[in-house]
């Protein structure tokens, strides 16, 4: 079913048109977004492209300049309360109190969802139980580890059991292991029916949870698909071939029939010395060798690579101009 | 009336997390108990010696503890600028703000933390210089007057901070309002006689507000004569309180509002 024809009702979040400037700086350019009851969007984009503006509107935090957006049926500027009511939000800053045990923060805010002394008391240990933070119950805060905190913290985002989750960056900074446990409960939270809106500045992190991407830039949505779509446009791997002379790469290029690299090389992406294709396959990789060979250019190594984010907006932005 | 009884609650909430957080924080401790009773032992033995209490007559423990009980409760008091702070800058503000609470919850706990560790800050300068030597003469009446005159004064400082905290847009700065606080009262009657002063200084300290608030704490502790310091420093703190709640209130609508 195609996500466009499917109705307002099944859609836990509708994004359509958002604007937003800070000053003379516009931060979204209209960004529209669709995402499906029970489904996970991951949001990503580099750093400044208006992700997390686009979450803190979603999240009533921020009022938009124009567009609508409806989160749950309601609008976010004029349902706020309503928004909030069924919303979680773990933001990319910490927001647990650090003095605090991890207990007494989850008692704190289950307190203030006046859940009632005994159901409060019981949320939080259900918590710290489901986030695997038993252990740590009667610790402070302060003395987490990154992937203890963000779990707490997510854990805090679930105390009033929201529908729809909004998570800002919430594997940024963290260690493989502490990554991927946060991963496993982002599923389990999925799995159990949880919305989800997730922002991430690693492709492999929306491949790996995202029912649908939806890369910006800008402030501007430049693909809105799969992830396995997606990685079809960009390609499945990358071929680096750093070459012996970088002023061979002219010729090199011509001889692969790879256009020039300007955008990404400003972008740092590539030094001098290499040339990046997408590899459609083994018998590419050998023809690109032997097209080298011919034409008398020296190859220091190859390298073989998954698609990075840079990759994907090179590919992208390349493909919009 | 649910409606009072929740907000009440959540108040509640607010101000067991910032008396955790403040019995957690080792300097929090130290300005709310050790600070007072140094202070109070700085001025009587270091400073006490050599400064007369001119015209008042009055012995120098007896003429500065109600400038210390001023700088003990007034220190932590601005504060409460720090804290405020603290949650507008970190996520904090973000986490409370998706919660189905009253905004103006978040500050008003700060407050009202800080009277209360304040207030009994003052309990320790006292305690320091019941132990010094000081004998105050005040009946059941005077320390109920005194009780609310230094919860007024804790309250009108608190609430000035909190305003201070939202305006700056970090902690540092918002520590600054601290030494304010605690050097107002060495410009006034508090510490050395104002008689004692040039000019401009001596115009300054007279009409300064901690000045009727001291001459009022002498004249409920000490049973002298009030004349009309009492009136002066009752409508100097509601002053400062009705002025700076509204202005602190609005200035956290503004800068949590959407």
């Amino acid at each position: 079913m195609n996500y466009i024809h499917s109705t307002a009702f099944t859609d836990a979040i509708r994004v359509r048109g958002l604007t937003k400037s800070f000053g003379a700086t516009r931060v979204l350019a209209g960004v529209d977004l669709t995402v499906p009851t029970g489904s996970l969007l991951a949001l990503l984009g580099p750093n400044g492209s208006g992700k997390t503006t686009t979450v803190r509107i979603l999240t009533t935090l921020l009022a938009p300049d124009g567009g609508t957006a409806t989160v749950g049926g309601n609008d976010v500027t004029r349902e706020g309360v309503a928004v909030r009511r069924m919303i979680g939000l773990t933001s990319q800053q910490a927001t647990v109190d650090d003095l605090l045990t991890g207990r007494e923060n989850l008692e704190l805010f289950a307190g203030l969802y006046h859940l009632g002394r005994r159901r409060a008391r019981q949320r939080a240990a259900e918590l710290l139980e489901r986030f695997d933070l038993a252990g740590a119950a009667n610790r402070r805060v302060g003395t987490y580890s990154g992937g203890m905190r963000r779990r707490l913290d997510l854990a805090a985002s679930m105390v009033s059991e929201p529908r729809i989750l909004f998570l800002d960056e919430p594997t940024t900074g963290l260690d493989p292991r502490s990554r991927a446990e946060l991963w496993s409960v982002i599923r389990e939270l999925l799995a159990s029916g949880t919305t989800i809106l997730l922002t991430t500045q690693y492709l492999e992190e929306a491949d790996r949870l995202a029912d649908r991407v939806v890369v910006i830039d800008g402030g501007r949505v430049v693909a809105d698909d799969s992830p396995a779509a997606l990685k079809r446009q960009v390609g499945a791997e990358r071929l680096v071939l750093h070459l012996s002379r970088a002023e061979d790469a002219p010729r090199a290029r011509a001889a692969l029939g790879v256009p020039a690299q300007e955008t990404a090389l400003a972008h740092g992406v590539t030094s001098p010395h290499e040339i990046t294709l997408a590899l459609r396959g083994p018998e590419h990789l050998r023809c690109a060798l032997n097209a080298l060979r011919r034409a008398g250019i020296g190859v220091e190594h190859v390298e073989l690579r998954t698609p990075t984010l840079d990759d994907v907006f090179f590919e992208l932005t390349a493909a919009a101009a | 009336m649910t409606g009072v009884l929740t907000a009440a609650g959540d108040l509640r909430r607010l101000v067991v997390r910032d008396l955790r957080r403040e019995v957690r924080m080792l300097d929090g401790l130290i300005v709310n108990t050790a600070l007072p009773v140094i202070i109070m032992v700085l001025f009587v033995y270091v400073f006490g010696g050599a400064i007369t209490t001119g015209s008042s007559g009055l012995a120098y423990l007896d003429f500065v503890v109600p400038a210390v009980l001023l700088m003990s409760g007034g220190y932590g008091a601005a504060l409460t600028a720090v804290n405020i702070a603290d949650d507008m800058t970190d996520g904090m503000i973000d986490r409370f703000r998706t919660l189905p609470i009253g905004g103006w919850v978040v500050p008003a706990g700060h407050v009202v933390a800080s009277v209360l560790r304040n207030v009994a800050a003052c309990g320790f300068a006292l305690l320091a210089a019941v132990v010094l030597g000081f004998r105050p003469d005040a009946g059941p009446a005077e320390w109920a007057l005194t009780l609310a005159l230094l919860i007024g004064y804790v309250l009108a400082m608190s609430a000035l901070a909190v305003l201070w905290g939202l305006l700056v847009r970090s902690t540092q700065a918002a520590g600054a309002f601290g030494f304010v606080v605690l050097f107002l009262p060495y410009l006034s009657d508090g510490v050395v006689p104002a008689e004692t002063m040039p000019g401009v200084l001596r115009d300054f300290a007279s009409n300064q507000p901690i000045t009727p608030i001291v001459a009022t704490l002498r004249a409920l502790l000490l049973d002298r004569p009030m004349g009309s310091s009492g009136v002066a420093a009752t409508l100097w703190l509601v002053g400062v309180v009705v002025v700076s709640t509204p202005a602190a209130a609005w200035l956290f609508r503004r800068r949590t509002s959407a």
